[in-house]
């Protein structure tokens, strides 16, 4: 699905990413972690085309990101609370980015009613507006945002920050639900290596901008996260 | 931390901006029209008192200029109130450092003293005070007087900011200024309360007793301490922080369905402007703008200048299109990459805005109508305009909008926030009017009224006519600097 080549971003000298060749293929729950400035964003950002490649490409479903705006249709993402319009109520974010991708509102309805338990009451029907809302609360909305339109690719930046344990628990299995039984690739950046052993079946560990670790999530591999980010050796 | 790590702050602040880097071409245009200013009251200054001597011997000319200082601090604080705004300063990072918040305050105050709206004045009084010296004034008297007019334009200076604190809160932002400087100048005008003749003998006894000088020092410092206070308690996070949610009302705008695929967006801006403080206030705008004429048309003079009469059309049917449209796509930075990632056209994006300020221009035509009072030539010229605006000026800025490169925070509603405000607003809007008067002043000279009407209207037909070429023109630009966009946006300040 998603088909990385030969990528860079430099800014002038400095080299922030360099990936050679990373392919997703379609339906995997992947997972990025590493330390700040291990280059988390700038590749989602690449991805999203909101920065230009330095060299190389990606390729979404075939589609060059930075040549065609094709990709937009089928592909969805949350980086950060800048992708929250401030001045809307929730509902009419939803039925902003429901028409923008092309759903009415009986259908963003319908996919709203799924996420009740998720809100927990605090985010619909609350005449506030996005402005007025919690950290944690925006994240939210966000996120469900990010799932209108049945898109096929889905990028969420740092999606356990912020939340709640509870709220958490119940991303992780909409996250697990989105891979595991409707096709969706689901690219998870985050700090938190427990969750996201426990959401992804691959996990690609970034530090300094270039890929170190590659692995099929298994039993060990959280064990050999820690040990790694820990500085020391697995035995 | 001292004041001088305020001003190392300040400068890294402001030189290493996406904005300072993109826009020099905007600070050298500053820099002339301060420079223009200041020959102005240089000459103005050194000219004063010989004119006055010439054209009324009999009289003092100190006392001329005393008698008329009531309407030059009428003026000074409307102007003030337009142009000057409080120096901004980021201060929520210093709250939790050991900082005091005095400081903070103090330095804030005292920088604002620095204005060039401060020292713009005694380019003119100082060289009027070297008039009066030559010519044998009392020496003490005329440095007290001097002295008393530095204080008089600090206190000025300080009430501007007591009247834009308390201005800020209100929706009406412009009304009590102009209803309080407008019945001060009614009471004067109409001789029911001699404000002018008050300041008049103010400042002679001023002159004559310096002792006197210490009343206005007085109230300088009353000023300045009650700024003071207005300040300190805003530098609380609280009152930023403070849950004031207000109650959302949320309508459908069915009436935006008709046009089609841009509904959406065209949903998103009214709500955009109707929902945040900084563009219900441009609303506003729109009335004071729409009464624009009436400061001229009543008038005889201008009834003999009909190449006037397209400037004001221009302005009259185009201030929502002037307002609004110099801070496209400023006024989505917040949001611009999630806007950027979506599945839209930018084409639909501009589109929207493209009809909602041709929509003002002739909501703003149709009620400029009744200008028609003053003779049907205003009509027809206030239609000109109006198709120009549609036909160019839109165009015009919107294309502008692609070099725009200075975030505007819709969310942020602490007390220092005034973004986007200030002189650079207003410079942005004189091509978009001077362009079309220098047209139409000289199709007036050359050939007649009517011509240059029809060549106005002209103008404008071809730029509608063009419109689907002009549009994406003007989203290849913005298609262009899409990733520059990105970048200045996401930063702060």
């Amino acid at each position: 699905m998603i088909h990385t080549e030969n990528l860079s971003k430099s800014y002038g000298t400095s080299t922030v990413l360099q990936i050679e060749r990373l392919d997703i293929p379609k339906g995997q729950s992947f997972g990025l972690v590493g330390n700040n400035g291990a280059g988390k964003t700038t590749y989602f950002s690449l991805l999203l085309d909101l920065i230009k490649p330095t060299t190389g490409y990606v390729k979404n479903n075939g589609i060059e990101v930075h040549k065609s705006e094709a990709w937009k249709p089928f592909t969805a993402a949350f980086i950060d609370e800048s992708f929250l319009i401030g001045y809307l109520t929730p509902e009419e974010y939803f039925y902003f980015i429901g028409e923008l991708r092309g759903q009415n509102k009986a259908d963003v309805d319908a996919l709203l009613s799924q996420f009740e338990d998720f809100f927990h009451g605090e985010i619909l029907k609350q005449k506030k507006y996005l402005r007025d809302l919690s950290k944690g609360n925006q994240k939210k909305v966000g996120i469900v945002a990010a799932l209108i339109g049945n898109p096929e690719v889905i990028i969420l930046d740092e999606p356990f920050a912020n939340l709640d344990p509870t709220t958490q628990i119940k991303l992780k299995s909409i996250i697990k639900d989105l891979a595991e039984t409707k096709g969706v690739t689901v690219l998870v950046s985050s700090h938190d290596l427990m969750h996201v052993t426990d959401v992804c079946e691959r996990i690609v560990v970034l530090e300094k901008g270039e890929v170190i670790k590659d692995l099929a999530t298994n039993e060990a591999t959280l064990k050999e996260l820690e040990a790694h980010f820990s500085g020391g050796e697995l035995v | 931390m001292t004041v001088k790590h305020f001003i190392d702050l300040e400068w890294k602040q402001y030189f290493r901006s996406a904005y300072w880097q993109k826009s020099i071409a905007l600070n050298i245009l500053m820099i002339f029209l301060a420079l223009y200013f200041i020959v102005c009251f240089l000459i103005m200054g050194i000219a004063l008192y010989p004119m006055l001597k010439d054209f009324y011997p009999k009289q003092d000319p100190l006392v001329m200029v005393n008698s008329y200082l009531f309407y030059y601090i009428l003026g000074d604080i409307i102007l003030r109130f337009f142009f000057q705004k409080l120096p901004v300063m980021s201060v929520k990072p210093l709250l939790t450092l050991p900082v005091k918040r005095n400081k903070v305050v103090h330095y804030v105050l005292r920088k604002s003293a620095l204005s060039f709206f401060n020292f713009l004045p005694f380019f003119a009084f100082i060289p009027f005070s070297i008039m009066l010296l030559i010519n044998d004034y009392s020496m003490l008297g005329v440095l007290t007087w001097l002295l008393t007019i530095v204080v008089l334009t600090l206190i000025i200076n300080f009430l501007n900011f007591i009247i834009e604190s308390f201005s800020a809160e209100r929706e009406l932002s412009v009304l009590p200024l102009i209803l309080f400087a407008g019945s001060l100048f009614a009471l004067n005008h109409f001789k029911l309360i001699s404000f002018s003749e008050w300041v008049k003998i103010a400042f002679q006894s001023i002159y004559e007793q310096p002792v006197f000088v210490m009343l206005p020092i007085l109230v300088l410092v009353a000023l300045y301490f009650f700024n003071h206070k207005i300040l300190s308690e805003k530098l609380y996070l609280d009152s930023s922080l403070k849950t004031e949610a207000e109650i959302a009302n949320s309508s459908s705008m069915e009436w935006t369905k008709r046009f089609g695929d841009i509904a959406p967006f065209m949903q998103l801006d009214i709500k955009l402007i109707l929902r945040n403080k900084r563009t219900k206030s441009s609303l506003w705008m729109l009335i004071l703008g729409l009464l624009y004429g009436l400061f001229f048309y009543p008038q005889p003079t201008y009834q003999g200048l009909p190449w006037f009469f397209a400037f004001i059309g221009i302005f009259v049917t185009g201030i929502f299109l002037i307002n609004f449209g110099q801070f496209i796509p400023a006024w989505d930075s917040g949001y611009y990459r999630l806007l950027m990632s979506q599945n839209i056209k930018y084409e639909q994006y501009l589109k929207s805005k493209f009809v909602l300020m041709t929509l003002s221009v002739i909501v703003l035509f149709v009620l400029s109508i009744p200008y028609v009072y003053f003779g049907w030539k205003i009509l027809l010229a206030h239609f000109a305009a109006a198709i120009y605006n549609i036909g160019v000026n839109t165009h015009v800025i919107m294309y502008g909008g692609a070099f725009n490169r200075k975030k505007i925070d819709l969310n942020q509603r602490a007390a220092f926030n005034y973004q986007g405000t200030g002189a650079v607003q207003w410079l942005i809007g004189i091509p978009l009017m001077l362009v079309p008067l220098a047209i139409f002043g000289a199709a007036y000279w050359l050939l007649n009224f009517e011509i240059a009407c029809a060549i106005l209207i002209l103008m404008g037909v071809i730029g509608i006519v063009l419109h689907p070429k002009l549009m994406n023109a003007i989203t290849e630009k913005y298609q262009g600097s899409k990733y520059k966009m990105i970048n200045a946006f996401t930063q702060d300040n």
